[in-house]
């Protein structure tokens, strides 16, 4: 019996990280475009559309603690990551140019995306996306010991 | 059940602090905006600006504008009818923000028609026709022509004098002072030299009101 309570405490603590990661990236995000009137482009819009439900389900998954969320949230966040990965390759330059699916509107390069003059946006994405891919993958572990 | 509670006061928390940020990051923008202006004074009206209404007018509203922008156009009449609404105490004038491509070809058949006196019919024109010769936020100077030609406007001479170096230089300059003024949207208002802040047709209604009342 402790020995569930305390596997259960773990795991909540860890789907309460992911949690938070995906609601702090989503507000981030909407304070972005909504209050700083920054423009998401195409590829911003990708990962938004698989940023936003994890704030939802996790929160669901947490109140009350449902291990099972686990098993939804993680596909989510892997096809996020991969959006976010394609983004800093080519914010980075090192993907080329014309391989770039956003000519039109706002650049996916654009300058306007580094905040404080050294943080880009794409590098925040990924470093949340793979936070809580690794959260998952460990919460995912634990309980299929 | 006290992790339910972490969960709940987290989520308060956070909007919390999204709803406080959102509020300090805009007032805080409000007010480097104005600063700007006021900064700037010089930036606001060139000499060679076009004007309407009354130029002994006490209130100048400067409004930086691109033709092949729709909320321009939807607010081009609003602002004709509040200078006539306010008989003789306030004033339009025009600078150029071209934010839109191939914008800045409409503007320079714009300046051409200022040197035939044409320049108020050739913009009412524009306004009126903007549907068809925009798309998808391009400006399409290829078929304004079409609707000069039917107007009856002297499209050769048009063509003649919008290439004048001069036109160029006024809507460059028009551009840079539009970014040292943080102008980043069409329209944008400046009532004796205070920017609109938020933007609607209501505010400006306002600003202009109050800035009659402060110099009449």
């Amino acid at each position: 019996m402790s020995e569930q309570t305390n596997n259960d405490s773990t795991t909540w603590a860890l789907i309460f990280a992911c949690w938070l990661i995906a609601t702090i990236s989503t507000l981030g995000s909407l304070f972005f475009s909504e209050i700083m009137d920054l423009i998401p482009c195409l590829l911003c819009w990708y990962q938004r559309i698989f940023m936003f439900p994890l704030a939802i389900i996790l929160f669901i998954g947490l109140y009350p603690l449902d291990r099972k969320v686990v098993r939804y949230a993680l596909p989510i966040t892997m096809i996020g990551l991969f959006f976010t990965l394609y983004h800093c390759l080519l914010f980075f330059g090192f993907m080329p140019e014309n391989l770039q699916p956003c000519s039109q509107g706002v650049s996916c390069k654009d300058a306007n995306m580094v905040l404080f003059d050294f943080l880009p946006i794409p590098v925040l994405s990924l470093a949340s996306f793979s936070a809580m891919t690794i959260l998952l993958l460990i919460s995912r572990a634990r309980m299929y010991k | 059940m006290k992790k339910n509670h972490i969960v709940i006061i987290t989520a308060a928390l956070m909007t919390l602090v999204f709803v406080a940020g959102g509020y300090l990051y805009k007032s805080q923008q409000s007010q480097t905006q104005a600063e700007l202006a006021k900064q700037n004074h010089e930036a606001l009206i060139k000499p060679y600006s076009p004007r309407t209404g009354n130029p002994d007018a006490r209130v100048t509203i400067v409004e930086f504008m691109d033709p092949a922008c729709e909320t321009c156009r939807a607010f081009y009449p609003l602002v004709k009818e509040l200078i006539v609404e306010h008989k003789g105490r306030v004033n339009h004038v025009i600078r150029y923000a071209p934010l839109h491509e191939g914008s800045d070809q409409v503007l320079k058949i714009l300046e051409a028609a200022r040197k035939q006196g044409t320049y108020w019919p050739v913009l009412d024109l524009m306004f009126a026709a903007q549907p068809h010769w925009t798309s998808h936020h391009k400006a399409q100077p290829e078929v304004l022509w079409k609707y000069l030609e039917h107007y009856k406007f002297d499209v050769v001479r048009l063509k003649q004098d919008m290439n004048e170096p001069e036109i160029a230089k006024h809507i460059a300059q028009d551009l840079a002072d539009a970014k040292q003024l943080g102008v980043s949207k069409t329209p944008s208002y400046f009532v004796n030299g205070k920017p609109l802040i938020k933007f609607g047709y209501e505010e400006l209604r306002a600003l202009i009101d109050a800035e009659i009342a402060n110099a009449y």
